[in-house]
């Protein structure tokens, strides 16, 4: 377990984390493209490649860090985390700056993370979905900032009533959560801003 | 006595290390989700003054690596002083490529202005922002603006502007006029030109905001709604220029006024340098253009004259001359050289 | 893919050639060492480690010679190279009342335990230009006694255990300490956010700002319980060892600052506090940010915030004059983009001015025909 904890972060941790960086703001910057993860990270399951390389773009000994229970449950992981990002855990997922997820079907409320202040509404968690595809999902429409007309993205698995807790998490803006979706083919994002519809609708 | 030049001379990738630059990345990516809110970030002392654009420095630092090519311009000129010490600044620290074209630049650093070329999907405008608050200036107090900005209680910015049109007939801010962000945050455009304005809106690249002094960052993402604050009855204008350009003949552009002569005359040439470049090497021609040119040399800016390259530098800067300076005499001496170097003159 | 762009870029390079030749001077004067700098400027060299926020004698010593005197510029150089530094950890507070002391005054009692040394002051020097020392004449070593080693109480502890002052102030269990260089200011601030940013603030303002609340613009009453200044050791904790680790000694200024208070709604009477810590020996700067100190401690103590002192936004946004030399001196930057907005602007003004008056003449003239 100890060389499990040392091995797989960054290659290159300069130009690999840039890379990973400047995916995941591409990708909030205009929901629903799906940009390739620029660098690779080899963590402990249950924790992949790209949610473990966008964990250590963002998070240091300065942010919070929640994980869900599959996570918490695996020693490896978090033995992982700690070694590479140094981020202390947040005891609630209220004091979170990030939330590490990697099994969203099973995730808590939004609600329950750091929604921000009117004031400083910057202050609120952003969700890393550890997610199995972007396309294979229920088809869902974006629409807001960074989408000229309409964008389309299908990521699966997403938490429960996901279109229904997004639609709460518009209502709060310019509080609210933003989450990360890594995905094996790319990162792509869904910023506050995002409107979702399901195409059913 | 340690201070060898190599401990000195080492430093990270972009310059900024790790740390920062996550704390950086971190803040800009909270600024593209709140579109117009302006981030507070732990800005860092830099190796250039603040009012420099070390907001800018910092930001385009975290942002850029080494596929990047980058543009800075001030003024809309890339061969102003403090373009060419930031691009040098990160040719050095980040051995990135750069470039005059707008066109190619996938990041492009600016004061000032937007450039007058239309920016595509995948670039990035980092703006130097001095004063990020809009309604600093109606209200000193940031616990008082923080709290204008979380209640949307933007009726002091419409008083201030609807005074300007009592007074004036119409309203008097010519730079750095707000603006409102997807229908929610009034935001500081930075001292761009009003002109600029409309370029903002809908906008398919990426603008973030960052400023150093004042320790924000904030950002539009692309294909966001830019609205210039105005009224029914006063609707927001641009300027408007009633000549062209007096290199390249463009028309709706910004134009500079450049002072020949120490009687009135002077000419309007484009602010923007690659694009008045670009529009002579199509062969458009304005009406002070020299006759033959035969190519706009990359390095001359949209001055009154086409100068050499090297020959550029302004009068102020040039290296020692032989002749004694002024000032350097001492008492008496000292005010007739003056005198007379006046009367030279 | 690379485009040169010369005109500026030949521009600079003269100017710092320039520069650097004004910077050495006169060739045929032997150039400055830096142990020269650290040994006969110390006061500079200590302004320079104070609002550089760096302890670090032959750096300060380094920038004063590169920003050729200028000491903000110094201050400006350090802080830039501060900034790049990565931070291993926060030390332990350090305990003044262990200093090895050099000189140590108070104004508020004749004689105290440990005793007045009044060490090495201008204070009661004639200020009269001293020819011998532009002749370089040799210097006596000066009297020394042994140190009295061990503790010398702080003068703010006599009164405390009275009950004459107010506590040192408590943070609640939980607070971190707050540092202002790693994260951004939030108004109001804590106290320990406060004395950081007047820790490094400039002398200059913080001593005109002092001086305005002597003078009736939040005037507070203040004796100085005690100055002192002298050695102290920096110590860290580190998780894997069960003590404190020494990383070395540093000189500070302490100025502890006795105010006398009528007491109000929230407070009874008492002596209130105002403190002041620098790097180095500057006693102008401890005490004058001690009495900024005690200013912005207004609210605190119920009192109105009436004078330009007791203003936490307005003294903090602008005490720091890396940051107040920048934002003045880039005026000297182009603007001419914003200008020409202006131009534009006046000269339509007075068009529609103009064709005001004309209008306004026009219709007089047909009155009086």
């Amino acid at each position: 377990m100890e060389t499990q904890a040392i091995d797989g972060g960054f290659a290159n941790p300069v130009f690999d984390a840039q890379a990973v960086f400047r995916a995941v703001m591409d990708a909030m910057a205009r929901p629903g493209t799906i940009q390739p993860c620029g660098g690779l990270t080899v963590p402990p399951a249950p924790l992949s490649p790209v949610a473990g390389a966008v964990a250590l773009t963002f998070c240091d000994n300065d942010t919070p860090l929640w994980l869900d229970p599959a996570l918490q449950a695996s020693a490896a992981a978090k033995h992982w985390l700690g070694f590479h990002s140094g981020s202390p855990l947040a005891h609630t997922p209220a004091d979170a700056q990030f939330a590490l997820v990697s099994s969203p079907a099973e995730l808590i409320a939004l609600e329950n993370f750091a929604q921000g202040t009117q004031e400083y509404p910057d202050r609120s968690t952003t969700l890393i979905l550890q997610v199995t595809s972007l396309s294979s999902g229920e088809n869902l429409l974006l629409e807001g900032p960074g989408i000229e007309k309409a964008a389309m993205l299908a990521p699966t698995p997403l938490p429960r009533h996901f279109v229904e807790q997004w639609k709460q998490n518009r209502a709060r803006f310019p509080r609210g959560v933003d989450v990360i979706l890594a995905a094996p083919e790319g990162i792509a994002c869904l910023p506050r801003t995002t409107r979702i519809k399901t195409m059913e609708a | 006595m340690n201070i060898q030049a190599t401990d000195i001379a080492t430093y990270n990738f972009a310059y900024l290390d790790e740390q920062t630059k996550r704390m950086i990345r971190r803040a800009i990516l909270k600024g593209i989700a709140i579109p117009g809110y302006q981030v507070p970030f732990a800005s860092r002392e830099m190796p250039m003054p603040y009012g420099w654009g070390t907001g800018g420095v910092q930001v385009t630092a975290s942002i850029i690596g080494p596929d990047d090519i980058l543009k800075v311009i001030d003024q809309g000129a890339d061969d102003t002083t403090n373009a060419v010490s930031i691009r040098a600044f990160f040719k050095k620290v980040a051995d990135v490529a750069v470039t005059t074209e707008t066109e190619k630049a996938t990041i492009i650093q600016t004061r000032h202005r937007i450039p007058e070329a239309p920016l595509h999907a995948g670039q990035v405008l980092v703006y130097q922002v001095p004063i990020p608050e809009p309604l600093r200036f109606l209200e000193p107090r940031e616990t008082e603006t923080r709290k204008m900005h979380a209640l949307e209680e933007y009726g002091l910015m419409h008083v201030k502007l609807y005074e300007d049109i009592a007074r004036h007939g119409h309203i008097a801010t010519t730079y750095a006029y707000p603006v409102k962000v997807e229908g929610r945050y009034v935001m500081d455009p930075s001292p761009t030109p009003k002109f600029d304005n409309p370029k903002m809106n809908m906008s398919p690249a990426l603008q973030l905001f960052g400023a150093g002094r004042e320790k924000r960052i904030y950002a539009v993402p692309p294909f966001t709604k830019v609205v210039s604050l105005d009224f029914e009855d006063h609707p927001f204008e641009i300027q408007k220029f009633d000549q062209p350009c007096a290199l390249c003949g463009a028309e709706q552009v910004y134009l500079d006024e450049v002072i020949l002569d120490d009687k009135g005359g002077h000419m309007f040439v484009c602010s923007d340098t690659d694009h008045c470049e670009k529009r002579r090497e199509d062969g458009h021609r304005g009406h002070m253009a020299p006759e033959n040119e035969s190519r706009a040399s990359p390095s001359s800016s949209a001055g009154p004259s086409p100068r050499k390259d090297g020959e550029e530098e302004a009068p102020t800067l040039t290296p020692p001359s032989p002749r004694p300076l002024r000032g350097e005499g001492k008492g008496e001496g000292q005010h007739q050289t003056f005198e007379k170097s006046r009367e030279a003159e | 893919m690379y485009v040169a762009v010369k005109g500026g870029d030949a521009a600079i390079s003269n100017a710092h050639q320039l520069l650097a030749d004004r910077r050495r001077g006169d060739r045929s004067v032997p150039a400055l060492r830096l142990d020269q700098i650290v040994e006969q400027l110390a006061l500079g060299v200590d302004r320079v480690m104070a609002e550089g926020s760096l302890y670090d004698r032959e750096l300060a010593a380094l920038a004063i010679a590169q920003a050729r005197g200028d000491m903000i510029e110094a201050i400006f150089l350090v802080r830039a190279y501060r900034t790049t530094l990565p931070r291993f950890g926060y030390t332990l507070p350090i305990d003044t009342a262990a200093m090895q002391v050099e000189r140590r005054v108070s104004a508020t009692y004749k004689d105290l335990p440990g005793g007045q040394l009044l060490g090495p002051t201008f204070d009661y020097t004639h200020r009269l230009l001293d020819p011998e020392i532009a002749t370089g004449t040799p210097v006596a070593e000066p009297e020394r006694r042994e140190a009295e080693a061990g503790w010398m109480p702080r003068v703010s502890e006599i009164l405390a255990h009275e009950g004459l002052i107010e506590s040192d102030g408590e943070l609640p269990e939980d607070h971190v300490t707050g540092d202002l260089t790693r994260e951004p200011v939030e108004f109001p601030l804590e106290r320990d956010l406060r004395l950081q940013a007047l820790s490094r603030g400039d002398e200059g303002f913080l001593l005109a700002l002092a001086y305005s609340t002597q003078r009736g613009y939040g005037r507070s009453h203040p004796f100085v319980g005690e100055v002192r200044i002298g050695e102290v050791e920096v110590e860290i904790d580190v998780p894997e060892l069960p003590f404190a680790v020494p990383l070395g000694r540093i000189r500070v200024t302490e100025c502890q600052m006795v105010n006398q208070f009528k007491g109000s709604a929230k407070v009874p009477p008492q002596f209130t506090r105002g403190y002041g810590l620098v790097f180095g020996q500057s006693e102008r700067k401890a005490m004058a940010m001690s009495l900024c100190d005690r200013a912005l401690r207004a609210r605190e103590f119920g009192e109105d915030v009436v004078a330009p002192a007791q203003d936490e936004e307005f003294v903090i946004s602008h005490s720091d004059n890396v940051q107040a030399t920048g934002f003045v001196e880039h005026l000297k930057l182009p603007h001419y983009v914003d200008f020409q907005a202006e131009l534009g602007l006046v000269r339509g003004m007075r068009a529609e001015h103009e064709a005001r008056k004309r209008g306004d003449d026009q219709e007089t003239r047909e009155a009086a025909e």
